[in-house]
């Protein structure tokens, strides 16, 4: 309702995967995964920094990998939005990691690089492989995260995306979007489960899907487990087998990489031949069955069994209720993990989408709708947040505002007051997590509310409000509320990129005019009041006269035409001034728009047509 | 000014009652999301983008407290400008207290045995009485209009959604 007719609008989907990236965009209402100039779907998800400024991405990186591993950086995705602690063991990852506040940052040759730029440059890769494919400047991108990632790695994921010059349209849950492939091509109606094994997460979904909209019920599962972890168990077995200890780097990866293939080779073959030749002369020479690796496996994939319970109960459902087993993920394509899923529910999983693909397919289907293009607009996704929300107490304790699972946007507003006479600030600590402990949750930020009028003890009356939007970021704000007084602060968590950091890093990767300040300003006041103002023509066309008066609407129109006098100018202010203007203006309007829309979609309602 | 201020039955076409169809519930719900979820405005004007926002955080609000019957028959309640209490008053029938010592005793005990299957049986138990209970809100709400009666009903219905949280809990810790 909110779009006029226009010209196709050129928008992409991405899987950001740990192993793995993809792009797809919907073409001609078919979903397809765009190809590198080779004819390649897949983008290793891995970055190497050569000499003299350089960055190569992709298969010739994963190439380096064994030669420069300290300079060639692989699965960067499980570093977003982490400290070196919530990383886990490192011993066996050849990069030289600093510690920085919120996350952590690794040394490189050409510097160091924070996760958050290595996966820029993923995504500047895959952006110039869609302009390319599709022959314009993209309007936007939907990109996947796994549903369990935390308010900092979503965060992360969004700043990765602001740097490499995406327009990111929405933040798409992995599972979500792979119903979203499924779902349409089906026309499935029911409970589904998504089971996502990808490259470095496990990520288990419950959806009920029903007349194009999908509601994700409950979502649970192991951030630090991965078919990586398969290809570990081989690593180790060879390490086993030959009786080795230590190796070098280089040595490591070429084991990883030796495990990584006979794991695939061992999804339709009896058994695999391990052969390699180490740096200090030593040939390992091994044979692999299947039955042997599904043993060593076994442990891996009843890890993956827990999440599933966990997420059964939150939806409060029976293994009786679901209808279908979405997989998800390359590691899907083991015999044993299709085999202990089917044992699991009592009926097989639906594999029919390529396990790679699908994520990107549903993400691209997502980005076609919020683009604007399709016109039969049915699909709504109704997502929620992974992880509860709360806020530290006395004791550190962990007092929760907001339980996991809870449908978004939404937000939810909590009382607290002040324990001594004449305090006149407060501080508050906000944390996500399920754990009772401070200690065991994810610190999302502090924040001090200061400038409380002095009173007695417990006179105070502080809200507090999270307000998750529908990309699964909070923002959070205090507020006293006695006699008139108010204070009032509104977060961004710590981790989060300023406007200045990403300049500054633009500037130090381009070294160029693009990067200014000024003119980088100027452009996005530009694109800006164009959207505004195509946005307010379409309203006015379609409901102006039903719901204005002649008065009502030229003021409108005056502030609209001020703006298109101003679109020539050089002036980012002034555009930014007549952009509020015109948008203070449009407050009721839209209102009664917003009013009108959802008395028509009640209207009418009686019980006889409510039969699902 | 807009119509999202509505009280969360007024906002979702619903008669203010206890009894309601879920079926229906879920429907407006969802026709309303359809109308007003920040999707339908990623290319709007940033006024329509807050004001869609608002609406659909409302929507969630609204939705979420009438899907669950004691957050329904507490919101009831307090459109009747009753306060359920929860917090200070702790008077409970002696029998009510008899039973919720019954349960603490019966969940110490399995989650000491780690037998979960004791404590499904438990949550099974609890959702039962729920239902009985839930059987009486009504009664008590759309038919004698006895707020007390019913305050007191959503005071033991929300002890017993409080226990069977930690019974959950418990279940969650025993699994990992």
């Amino acid at each position: 309702m909110s779009t006029a007719p226009h010209q196709h609008r050129l928008a992409v989907g991405i899987d950001l995967g740990t192993t793995n990236s993809l792009v797809a965009t919907v073409r001609s209402g078919l979903s397809t995964v765009l190809l590198d100039d080779q004819g390649r779907a897949l983008l290793p998800s891995v970055v190497h920094y050569l000499e003299a400024g350089k960055v190569e991405v992709g298969y010739s990186a994963q190439l380096q990998q064994s030669q420069d591993s300290q300079n060639t950086i692989a699965s960067a995705k499980r570093f977003l939005g982490r400290g070196l602690k919530d990383i886990g063991d490192t011993s066996h990852m050849p990069y030289r990691f600093v510690e920085a506040p919120g996350m952590v940052q690794v040394e490189t040759r050409a510097g160091i690089k924070s996760p958050v730029e290595i996966s820029a440059e993923i995504l500047k890769t895959l952006k110039s492989r869609a302009e390319q494919a599709l022959g314009g400047q993209l309007t936007g991108a939907v990109i996947t995260v796994p549903a369990y990632f935390d308010d900092a790695q979503r965060q992360a994921t969004k700043d990765a995306a602001r740097l490499a010059g995406l327009n990111v349209l929405r933040l798409l849950n992995e599972p979500t979007a792979a119903a979203v492939a499924y779902g349409l091509d089906n026309a499935s109606e029911g409970i589904y489960i998504i089971y996502d094994l990808g490259g470095g997460t496990f990520d288990v979904s419950i959806l009920r899907l029903s007349k194009g909209v999908f509601e994700v019920l409950s979502t649970n599962g192991d951030s630090a487990l991965g078919g990586d972890d398969f290809d570990r168990r081989i690593f180790c077995w060879i390490l086993e087998q030959s009786g080795m200890q230590l190796l070098s780097p280089a040595d490591t990866r070429l084991l990883l990489t030796k495990a990584r293939e006979a794991k695939e080779w061992l999804t339709e073959h009896a058994s695999a031949n391990i052969t390699a030749l180490l740096s200090n002369g030593e040939l390992i020479d091994l044979n692999l069955s299947q039955e042997v690796f599904h043993a060593l496996s076994q442990q891996l994939i009843s890890r993956t069994l827990t999440p599933l319970r966990k997420a059964l109960r939150d939806a409060q459902l029976d293994i009786s209720d679901v209808k279908g087993i979405v997989m998800v993920g390359g590691a899907t394509r083991m015999p044993q993990i299709q085999q202990a899923v089917a044992e699991f529910f009592g009926q097989a999983p639906l594999t029919n989408l390529d396990p790679d693909k699908v994520v990107a397919l549903g993400a691209a289907i997502q980005a076609n709708v919020l683009a604007g293009n399709r016109s039969d607009d049915d699909l709504l996704l109704l997502d929620v947040i992974p992880l509860s929300l709360g806020l530290e107490t006395m004791g550190g304790l962990v007092e929760k505002v907001i339980p996991r699972n809870s449908t978004l946007p939404l937000a939810r507003a909590q009382d607290f007051t002040t324990f001594k006479d004449g305090q006149t600030a407060m501080s508050i600590h906000v944390l996500q997590g399920e754990r009772e402990l401070v200690t065991d949750c994810r610190s999302l930020g502090r924040f001090e509310l200061r400038g409380i009028p002095p009173m007695a003890a417990g006179a105070a009356r502080i809200r507090v409000t999270f307000q998750v939007d529908a990309d699964g970021l909070l923002s959070v704000s205090a507020r006293e509320q006695t006699s008139g007084v108010e204070a009032n602060i509104v977060v961004k968590p710590s981790y989060g990129l300023s406007e200045e950091d990403i300049i500054g890093m633009l500037r130090s990767s381009f070294n160029s005019a693009a990067a200014d300040k000024e003119a980088r300003a100027l452009q996005e006041a530009r694109v800006d009041a164009a959207r505004l103002l195509e946005a307010i023509e379409a309203a006015l066309a379609k409901d102006g006269d039903a719901l204005l008066n002649a008065e009502e609407k030229q003021i409108i129109e005056s502030e609209a035409y001020k703006l298109r006098m101003l679109m020539g100018a050089e002036d980012s202010t002034a555009i930014h001034q007549a952009v509020e203007a015109l948008n203070h203006a449009t407050e009721t309007f839209a209102a009664r728009r917003m009013d009108a829309s959802v008395k028509q979609a009640l209207a009418g309602q009686t019980l006889n047509t409510l039969e699902i | 000014m807009s119509d999202f201020l509505k009280n969360h039955f007024e906002l979702l076409g619903l008669a203010p009652r206890f009894e309601i169809n879920n079926a229906e519930l879920d429907q407006s719900y969802r026709k309303i999301q359809a109308e007003v979820h920040p999707d339908k405005f990623v290319a709007g004007t940033s006024t329509e983008r807050m004001q869609s926002m608002q609406w659909a955080t409302q929507a969630n609000e609204a939705y979420r407290t009438l899907k669950n019957p004691t957050a329904r028959a507490r919101y009831l309640l307090h459109l009747q400008g009753v306060d359920t209490e929860e917090e200070n008053n702790t008077a409970m029938p002696a029998e009510f207290l008899m039973l919720q010592m019954e349960w603490r005793e019966k969940t110490e005990e399995a989650s000491h045995d780690k037998d979960i299957g004791a404590l499904d049986a438990m949550l099974k138990e609890m959702l039962s009485k729920s239902a009985e209970l839930q059987a009486d809100l009504q009664t008590a709400l759309d038919q004698e209009q006895a707020w007390q009666t019913a305050a007191e009903i959503v005071r033991k219905l929300s002890f017993i959604d409080k226990i069977r949280y930690d019974v959950e809990h418990e279940i969650t810790k025993l699994e990992d």
